[in-house]
């Protein structure tokens, strides 16, 4: 088994897993590790990181110098392949003209999905993350808590290799023992907002990321995950002992060709293949779950982009891990007599409660961090330090005026010049050229810190996707239509993040090259920008009020589970793509069981 | 497009065409372009590099899109790029590096944001030929050396709004940004601003111990 096409895939599998990104590579892993066969359904290409990964390219080897374009918004280098903010031939739509009603949507078509160009932040949900109507009042507790997730929060730090230390800080849970590898050591610029930060009561310390700082242990990790399992302990083993570590150069977002990030393609995958029990189809795209008489779903009829032609394979489960909004489509687009408003939605949930992270950014000079001696910053080819949220007592307190916290994450150094043009003062409006920019430049070159600010969005009924009346994609399959509004909660948020900033960058003793807004819907980004959209099959404990069980399984289809960000009851201030995985493991095992008992 | 600069041109319609550029670019911002009416998002743009290229491969200008300077053009852009980074004891010229290269692939990709500097770079470039043919009866890359930092000089100035230089004065800037991008983003341009990343290291040790004295900072971190 491994890489096959609509004609060489078998008539029927244990599992059918939609999508291949950090939900179903995990699902994958998981399910195929443990005997299960699975075969796998990616709507983009296939994708390979070890050839196709630009490592040590310049900006002069691209069209426009790497920067950003419709293309490629993340520039030329960046991993994502077919798609971006949108994907030729497929659209979704906008119930609003209101530009602060907009949602936007990034989407990828490669095997691995998005995993391949994240920034690699792997933080857990706290305590409070899990209940958060228990202590404000707001949105929707999950019907799970920390203590259930935890587990799998270990398991998928140790398969994955993740780096970060144990601050004991409130609602930011240290790992275990044996979880975490070392932090890499803190830039320059990071050490001087750390001891400014420290002024203003903001704790800065090493960020989570997905990276190896040291090469996994590859001794003691595979029977922690595997207990009593020797041919998947045995595959793991080697498997990570192919995984080199970082070798402190080129931005993650490239992808890393010696796969010493989490990638889906570089570490679910290849043992996953390597088991023999997984088969993947990419360009094929998942059209509807037909249901049987009883109401439990056969298969999945896909359509092969090739061809356009459409297909049918049939499976005892189907795991959907499209990505939150693709599965509510998925899910709303498999209309039959028994399920007429979509699969599993007699709640009429589907699609209900989408949440994004609420950013904003800003930036200051830092006269501290002009003319530095020469030193090389690349580091793990992202952030290394940030500060995690500060005000729980305080906004608890209702002095804040909004509900949720936030992280800061920020960037500050030497990094590899990009197409943008070097910062110099122009003094009087007089535009700078000449020998005086060539030294102004080599002064002023690494001495900007960047904020962005990283929060929580409390869950509300103007905010959902669901089917557009009208509009189809090249192959007649109806689109999404996004509602969106952004609350009080949000935009006071956002508005807090920009006086923290600025007043940080003052702390820093560095010049603000503007005011902070003082109303935050003008400086809160377009929700979906952040592309932490999660929702829209919510998990919960009352099959009237949510879309799926605390197992990730719909209430109405029970061998149909959800393994995407659809099923967060809440989205905190961490990004999601931990959690995730975490909830995609708990999902496999729980199918694994309920198959070994005869109830799949 | 065929809009190419002819040799030579009214200096009264170089600012107007440069007006007009200011006012169009309103019309290119990209988030105003999200949706059409119909919701229907344009963020597609035929005529680019599109969403699946090779990465590893290395591309030169003009692989992708037709480019738009005429070899005089080029050499009036090769020289105003000299004027804007010259050569010196760290680095070469901008025009060394194929800088001028860089700014027609720019100025000729179907991206909004390309389309909007070359509504400002294409005009404002008419008026420095005019301009030189007018003070120097030549092209601006074979006026005299003094002569090209004086009209450099002119376009540098602070103009007020609604002055006749207004639009010279922004060109001159974009053009600028666009040069200083093009330099510093090339393996000597970065290794002149002092980068010294983008090779493998065994280990990563962080900022240099004096440094971190120097600024009064400390690198403990738990674990």
């Amino acid at each position: 088994m491994a890489f096959v096409t609509p004609l060489t895939t078998s008539e029927s599998y244990d599992v059918i897993v939609v999508g291949s990104g950090a939900a179903g590579g995990q699902a994958a892993y998981t399910l195929t590790m443990e005997g299960a066969r699975v075969l796998m359904l990616e709507a983009g290409r296939n994708y390979d990181p070890v050839t196709e990964t630009p490592m040590f390219q310049t900006p002069d080897m691209a069209p426009l110098r790497a920067t950003p374009t419709p293309d490629k918004p993340y520039g030329y280098y960046d991993a994502t392949v077919g798609g971006g903010w949108s994907v030729p031939g497929e659209p979704y739509t906008n119930a609003s003209d209101d530009p602060a009603r907009q949602f936007m949507w990034y989407r990828s078509r490669m095997l691995g999905g998005r995993t391949n160009h994240w920034a690699r932040h792997a933080l857990r949900n706290g305590p409070y993350d899990f209940k958060p109507r228990s202590r404000d009042g707001l949105g929707f507790d999950w019907p799970i808590s920390y203590e259930d997730v935890a587990p799998y929060y270990d398991k998928v730090e140790m398969l994955i290799g993740v780096y970060g230390s144990r601050e004991g800080l409130e609602n930011t849970p240290d790992s275990p023992d044996g979880c975490l590898l070392p932090p890499p050591k803190a830039r320059i610029g990071e050490l001087l907002a750390r001891q400014r930060g420290r002024r203003l009561g903001i704790p800065v310390v090493p960020i989570h990321r997905a990276v190896l700082t040291r090469p996994l242990d590859s001794v003691a990790i595979p029977p922690k995950l595997h207990p009593g399992n020797a041919k998947a302990q045995r595959i793991l083993a080697e498997d990570m002992r192919n995984r080199a570590a970082c070798f402190w150069a080129t931005q993650c977002n490239r992808g890393c060709a010696i796969r010493a990030n989490y990638q889906s393609t570089t570490v679910h995958l290849p043992p996953a293949l390597a088991t023999g029990n997984l088969d993947i189809l990419t360009d094929a795209m998942v059209r509807e779950v037909p249901v049987d008489d009883t109401g439990k779903a056969t298969g999945v009829v896909y359509i092969d982009r090739r061809t356009g032609l459409e297909h049918r394979v049939s499976a005892r489960v189907v795991v959907l891990a499209a990505s939150a909004c693709e599965t509510v489509r998925l899910m709303l687009n498999s209309k039959s007599a028994r399920f007429p408003n979509g699969l599993g939605n007699s709640s009429g949930l589907v699609g209900k409660y989408i949440l994004d992270t609420v950013g904003t950014n800003w930036s200051g000079r830092v006269p501290l961090l002009e003319d530095l001696p020469l030193h090389n910053e690349d580091g793990a080819g992202g952030l290394h330090v940030y500060a995690p949220w500060w005000l729980y007592k305080e906004q608890l307190a209702g002095k804040l005026g909004f509900a949720r916290g936030y992280h800061v994450e920020f960037g500050t150094g030497r990094g590899m010049p990009g197409g943008f043009a070097p910062y110099v003062p122009d003094e009087g409006g007089r535009t700078t050229f000449g020998r005086k920019l060539k030294d102004d430049a080599r002064r002023y070159y690494g001495s900007h810190v960047g904020f962005s600010g990283r929060g929580e969005m409390v869950p509300n009924d103007d905010s959902y996707c669901e089917i557009d009346p009208k509009a189809v994609d090249k192959w007649g399959v109806p689109v999404l239509r996004f509602h969106w509004k952004w609350s009080e909660h949000e935009t006071r948020q956002a508005a807090h993040m920009q006086r923290t900033f600025s007043d940080w960058i003052e702390a820093m003793g560095g010049v603000n090259t503007r005011k902070p807004a003082q109303d935050g819907a003008r400086a809160i980004d377009p929700g979906g920008k952040v592309i932490h959209e999660v929702g829209g099959t919510i998990m919960g404990g009352d099959p009237g009020r949510s879309v799926t069980n605390s197992w990730s399984q719909a209430w109405d289809v029970r061998n149909v589970f959800v393994a995407d960000g659809g099923v967060f009851a809440s989205n905190a201030d961490k990004n999601p793509t931990l959690t995730i995985m975490a909830l995609a493991w708990r999902a496999a095992d729980r199918i694994l069981d309920e198959m070994r008992r005869g109830n799949l | 497009m065929n809009d190419e600069i002819p040799p030579r041109i009214d200096r009264r319609l170089a600012i107007k065409w440069m007006l007009a550029a200011g006012a169009s670019a309103l019309l290119i911002d990209p988030l105003s372009r999200a949706q059409s009416a119909a919701g229907v998002p344009l963020y597609e743009f035929p005529g680019g590099y599109g969403k699946d290229t090779d990465l590893v491969k290395e591309h030169k200008p003009g692989e992708f899109w037709r480019l738009t300077f005429t070899d005089t053009v080029r050499r009036d852009v090769a020289a105003l790029c000299d004027i804007v980074v010259p050569a010196d004891d760290r680095s070469p010229s901008a025009s060394a590096l194929g800088v001028h290269d860089f700014i027609d692939e720019w100025v000729s990709a179907p991206y909004p944001a390309q389309l909007k500097d070359r509504s400002i770079v294409l005009p404002g470039l008419a008026w420095v030929d005019a301009r030189s043919r007018e003070r120097f009866g030549r092209a601006f890359a074979d006026a005299p050396a003094e002569g090209r930092l004086a009209l450099c000089e002119e376009m540098a100035a602070d103009a007020a709004a609604g002055s006749p230089l207004e639009a010279p004065s922004r060109f001159f800037r974009r053009f600028r940004d666009l040069t200083a991008a093009g330099f510093f983003s090339t393996p000597a341009g970065m290794k002149d601003l002092g980068y010294v990343g983008n090779v493998p290291l065994p280990r990563f040790e962080g900022p240099p111990r004096d440094l971190i004295e120097k600024l009064g900072l400390s690198d403990e971190v738990k674990w």
